[in-house]
């Protein structure tokens, strides 16, 4: 029998069988990096996707708008007394099943961006999760992802040619299984393993080049699949039998893919020197429109099991983090595709709604809090939604420029418009508590008169400079551009028209930098 | 440089991820439209409709088929049975115990318990009428329990699951109207998306929303409900409730709970406003008049048959393709008054259907991919005959492959349905990952090795069958051949079939050895040396087909 023969036949044999032993394959760099540049630094971000839409305002709770929640969403409402006190700040806590979080928090580990978004929100799952993944604006459709287009700046032709001696590994890691965020303009730069110990040898038997047509085209990609699962599993598996786990805080007891052992696969695997660039885990069941909280104990229920869960497995994996000492080189990311609405259903949840908290968490996080808390209306209509503060994108533009240490142009190019960066991460140019100085440096009144008719006074007062002042309507559309421009600095009033606005709450922002400060205006 | 030099010499070796996504510019332009396709008739066109609109074929079908023309052929696929056939039973009592439904009864009568096994029960009730069924039809309940998504385990009682289910199968090549009335207020989607909540107080908007976004208008560029088309349609939808003391539970309509203020409707909807009603008729008056006022729009039709088309087609619609056959389906979809069945009919039978641009390039649904292997014949699938914990075991067990390779049955991902059907711009690649395709081969190379022993019974592959249903087995040439024929979607290179046969002949050994091996195989099957190397020999060549790519589609 031939070599060739031979080799087919006996790795035909069915996985388990066959006795397909663990290569090392570090020892086989057979793609020599071809004048691919390496990572700008060997930096690790974990998103952590909360589906179905977060509610984040029982998430992170403005104590200092607890007057007018417990107006609006009573039936859902956590007592005042129970909502954990994070250190530093009386206007803002947190959700009493967040004991890990505000643990870190208390030690300069999180980073909580309020009322993060974009404009013209979505409320539904499908769009709004597209649009949170790819970066685009709400008007655009893109087939590609923010990270997947970041680690195609920096890997070129990905998958192709890799892997290389400088990325061994796959660059986006998928536990349990990728996602459109890594999608890149050619192909999708993420796999999905659940089990990292396993590793396969799935066989291309045809040589045959792939036809020009739709047929080949999935015949191809396919094969591709086939290919790097071959030489994935064995890096990750190498990385697995190397790596550990050293905190005893991840919850016994949990499901095989609950969020806590997906974290504990990614912390053993990066302590194990995986290279990944990219982790993905997710926790579903947060779409809450029913039933989102025990009716007699608020504090308790399918909410806070899922904040629990989540609160518990993020501080497990920083600890573990921690011991590892790989605490340096980790950031952690929250998002979920919306908030809910302010006002709460009389099936005890809360439906689609639009701004809501993310959280950043790491060693090199700069711990505090961006923004305000969002502003409550007086009396809440069934429509009024949480017009964002920041950007998401900001969010990624800050983690790519800060984190990943993608700059310039480039990073122009792959979230399609310059962002402001937010003071998020320490390598950050700009300190959280100079942000924080400056926003306490910026104000603006109640405007007047309010209710009104159709102009609206606004006094507000700033240290001079650029500033924008935005008008979002109930469903958080930015519906008016007031004004833009430069000012003097201390008080001052401007006027505004809302004619032709139907009635309601409308949210007025005035903006400066990265700064922001919000009121409500209520439009008769 | 001959053409196997260059990609020999262009290949990395066995590790890399080569150049293999050289596809640059894939070939997607086809004028044809829907007329009726009146090519060639052979076992290529046969399977290709058997694999899109049914979940695959046997060597029965192709013969039957083809004896008949492709006419002939559409119009008995679309034909469906109507009769309900009999209804799940407690086969999983060896297992977990059911008080209140005794061994081989009916479950759907009694009070809820034994929920897992029961639904269990139910989906392997499904699967094997996907197995057996020679129709359209469970190929297009498939269809509508993705579009009309909802998981049994958050319906959290199966009888309900069953009744949703029902209604899937009843409509399945009915009225989209009726259906989307009927769905709207069946108790187990009312259970899944909040609506026996939904009350005036203060409205629940799970249902009303994905009724627009998901079942009929969808969110194209000219979908342009509004918000306030939310609030307004969940205020319709007010009242409804689940009367749990029935067995099954029904639908129960509570006019108390119902709003009975008007509810007005954006401009998208020519500002319609539906009268607030009074009493008990007051929930399904309002919903059939905002049902009325739905439909009326041009967006349900272009979406249903967009994504009628992704499933049973392609995924990519270009220019030509909207033109040619999005929008001639969706008026005779408009002109049928949204019967679903001259739809199919003509989309079956069109040139556009069977055009060689569309062949061959789904990507298996895990179901395509099990249930299809169960239709071949070629899998030992329990008969009626064995017991119960015999045939619910490896039942549950082919469908538990479809779960781990993400395609539970009665369980989709979200109410949306599997990402494979909706998600641009990946579609049904996300079904191929380095999770699931492993689980594909495993299963592939465990039936054709050991098998799945369980309760005493041996799941497994019968390879003799497969090698007996060619012209002549003895026939290296022909067995190999017919083989790669019968199993993959299209024509093999001279190249693939060469390799193939040399699992064979290892080495390039003569036609006359295998000819000698299966004829003493034959004559005499005691001859244990000598059917051992059949077997083997059998084995690594169906195995190595199986394990192609080109096996991942169809």
């Amino acid at each position: 029998m031939k070599r060739r023969n031979f080799l087919k036949a006996s790795s035909l044999l069915p996985l388990g069988i066959g006795g397909l032993g663990f290569k090392n394959l570090s020892a086989t760099p057979f793609l020599a990096s071809l004048g691919l540049k390496a990572a700008t630094n060997d930096n690790i971000l974990v998103l952590i996707r909360l589906n179905g839409g977060n509610d984040g305002l029982n998430t992170v709770i403005p104590l200092d708008q607890y007057t007018n929640l417990s107006k609006a969403r009573s039936n859902v409402l956590i007592p005042e007394t129970e909502v954990l006190k994070l250190t530093g700040t009386d206007n803002t806590g947190l959700h009493p099943s967040m004991t890990a979080i505000r643990g870190m928090y208390d030690e300069g580990l999180v980073n909580i961006v309020q009322s993060a978004g974009y404009p013209n929100p979505n409320f539904s799952h499908f769009r709004s999760t597209d649009i949170w993944n790819s970066g685009s604006d709400s008007n655009q459709f893109w087939d590609t992802g923010w990270l997947g287009r970041a680690l195609d700046k920096e890997y070129p032709g990905y998958p192709t040619g890799y892997p290389t001696a400088d990325m061994p590994d796959p660059l986006a890691l998928g536990i349990g299984t990728f996602s459109t965020v890594t999608q890149g303009p050619k192909n999708q730069m993420g796999i999905g393993v659940s089990n990292p110990n396993t590793v396969y040898d799935l066989i291309n038997g045809n040589t045959d080049t792939a036809p020009n047509s739709k047929y080949g085209k999935e015949l191809a990609y396919i094969r591709l699949v086939n290919e790097q699962t071959n030489v994935y599993t064995k890096a990750i598996k190498a990385a697995s039998d190397k790596g550990e786990n050293l905190s005893t805080k991840y919850p016994t007891g949990a499901r095989p893919n609950s969020l806590s052992e997906q974290l504990k696969i990614v912390a053993r695997l990066i302590s194990g020197g995986l290279k990944t660039k990219v982790y993905m885990v997710s926790i579903g069941g947060f779409d809450t429109h029913a039933s989102q909280v025990d009716a007699m104990d608020h504090k308790v229920g399918t909410h806070a099991n899922l904040l629990k869960t989540l609160s518990d497995s993020i501080g497990a994996f920083q600890d573990d983090l921690k011991l590892l000492s790989l605490d340096e080189k980790v950031a952690g990311m929250t998002y979920s595709e919306f908030g809910r609405r302010i006002k709460s259903n009389l099936s005890g949840g809360t439906d689609h709604g639009a701004g809501a908290p993310m959280m950043v968490f790491g060693k090199n996080v700069q711990g505090g809090i961006l923004g305000n808390s969002p502003v409550i209306p007086e009396t809440v209509e069934v429509k009024d939604n949480i017009p964002m503060q920041f950007d998401m994108r900001q969010v990624y533009a800050s983690t790519i420029k800060d984190w990943f240490g993608i700059t310039g142009s480039t990073l122009t190019d792959i979230m399609g418009k310059p962002y402001d960066i937010l003071p998020i991460y320490k390598s950050s140019n700009v300190s959280i508590n100079d942000f924080e100085d400056l926003v306490s440096n910026i104000k603006i009144y109640e405007p007047f008169p309010n209710p009104v008719d159709d102009e609206v006074n606004l006094k507000f007062k700033t240290d001079g400079g650029t500033i924008a002042i935005s008008i979002f309507d109930p469903l958080g559309n930015l519906v008016k551009q007031a004004f833009k421009g430069r000012v003097a600095s201390g008080e001052q009033v401007k006027t505004f028209s809302l004619k032709g606005m139907s009635s309601g709450n409308y949210f007025i922002q005035l903006a400066q930098g990265t700064k922001r400060v919000s009121s409500v205006i209520i439009k008769k | 440089m001959k053409r196997r030099e260059f990609f020999s010499a262009s290949l990395p070796k066995t590790e890399g991820v080569s150049e293999l996504k050289q596809v640059k510019k894939v070939e997607r332009r086809t004028s044809s439209g829907i007329s009726e396709y009146t090519g060639t008739w052979s076992q290529w066109e046969v399977k290709h409709l058997l694999s899109r609109a049914l979940f695959g074929y046997n060597h029965a079908d192709l013969t039957k088929y083809g004896a008949k023309t492709m006419s002939e052929t559409v119009a008995e696929l679309v034909n469906i049975d109507e009769t309900v056939p009999d209804l799940p039973i407690n086969d999983y009592s060896f297992n977990t115990t059911d008080p209140e439904c005794a061994e081989n009864a009916v479950w759907l009568n009694t009070k809820n318990s034994s929920n897992f096994g029961r639904r269990m029960s139910l989906r392997n009730w499904w699967m094997k009428h996907m197995i057996s069924d020679g129709t359209i039809r469970e190929k297009m309940t498939l269809f509508w329990h993705n579009h009309f998504a909802a998981e049994s385990a958050a319906i959290a009682d199966a009888r309900m699951a069953y009744v949703y289910l029902a209604l899937l199968r009843k409509h399945c090549m009915g009225n989209l109207r009726d259906l989307t009335k009927d769905m709207t207020i069946d108790p187990g989607m009312l259970k899944y998306l909040n609506g026996y909540v939904n009350s005036k107080e203060a409205p629940d908007e799970n249902y009303a929303r994905e009724l627009q976004e998901l079942f009929t208008l969808g969110k194209g560029p000219d979908s342009k409900y509004t918000e306030d088309d939310v609030k307004a349609a969940a205020r319709v939808l007010t009242g409804w409730r689940i009367d749990y003391s029935k067995n099954p539970p029904i639908r129960l309509f509570q006019s108390n709970r119902h709003d009975e203020d008007d509810k007005q409707f954006s401009a998208f909807y020519g500002n319609k406003v539906i009268k607030g009603q009074t009493g008990a008729t007051a929930g399904e008056a309002e919903l059939d008049e905002m049902l009325d006022m739905i439909f009326a729009k041009s967006e349900v039709s272009k979406h249903i048959i967009r994504r009628l088309y992704v499933f049973f087609v392609y995924y990519e619609i270009d220019a030509d393709t909207e033109a040619n056959v999005i929008e001639p389906l969706a008026q005779l979809y408009e002109t049928n008054n949204h019967n679903i069945k001259p739809v199919i009919e003509t989309l079956l039978k069109s040139e556009h259907f069977f055009d060689q641009a569309n062949r061959g390039c789904i990507i298996k649904s895990p179901l395509d991919y099990m249930v299809g292997f169960a239709k071949s014949g070629y899998l030992n699938m329990p008969a009626e005959t064995e017991s119960n914990a015999v045939r619910y075991t490896h039942e549950k067990y082919i469908n538990d492959i479809c779960a781990v390779s993400e395609q539970a049955l009665l369980d989709p991902p979200g109410v949306a349905g599997w990402p494979a059907y909706y998600q641009a711009p990946s579609f049904h690649e996300v079904w191929i990952s380095s999770n699931t395709m492993p689980t594909r081969i495993a299963l592939m190379g465990q039936m054709a090795y050991s098998g799945r022993k369980s309760q005493g019974y041996t799941l497994k592959m019968n390879l003799f069958d497969i090698a007996e249903n060619t012209s002549d087995p003895s026939d290296p040439n022909i067995l190999v051949n017919e083989c790669l024929d019968y199993f993959l979607p299209m024509p093999s290179s001279e190249n693939l079939k060469a390799s193939t046969k040399e699992f064979l002949l290892p080495g390039g050994l003569p036609d006359f050895n295998w000819t000698t091996i299966w004829n003493t195989y034959k004559s005499d099957p005691g001859d244990a040396t000598n059917t051992k190397t059949c077997t083997d020999l059998l084995t690594y060549m169906i195995y190595s087909i199986l394990n192609l790519a080109e096996f991942q589609l169809h």
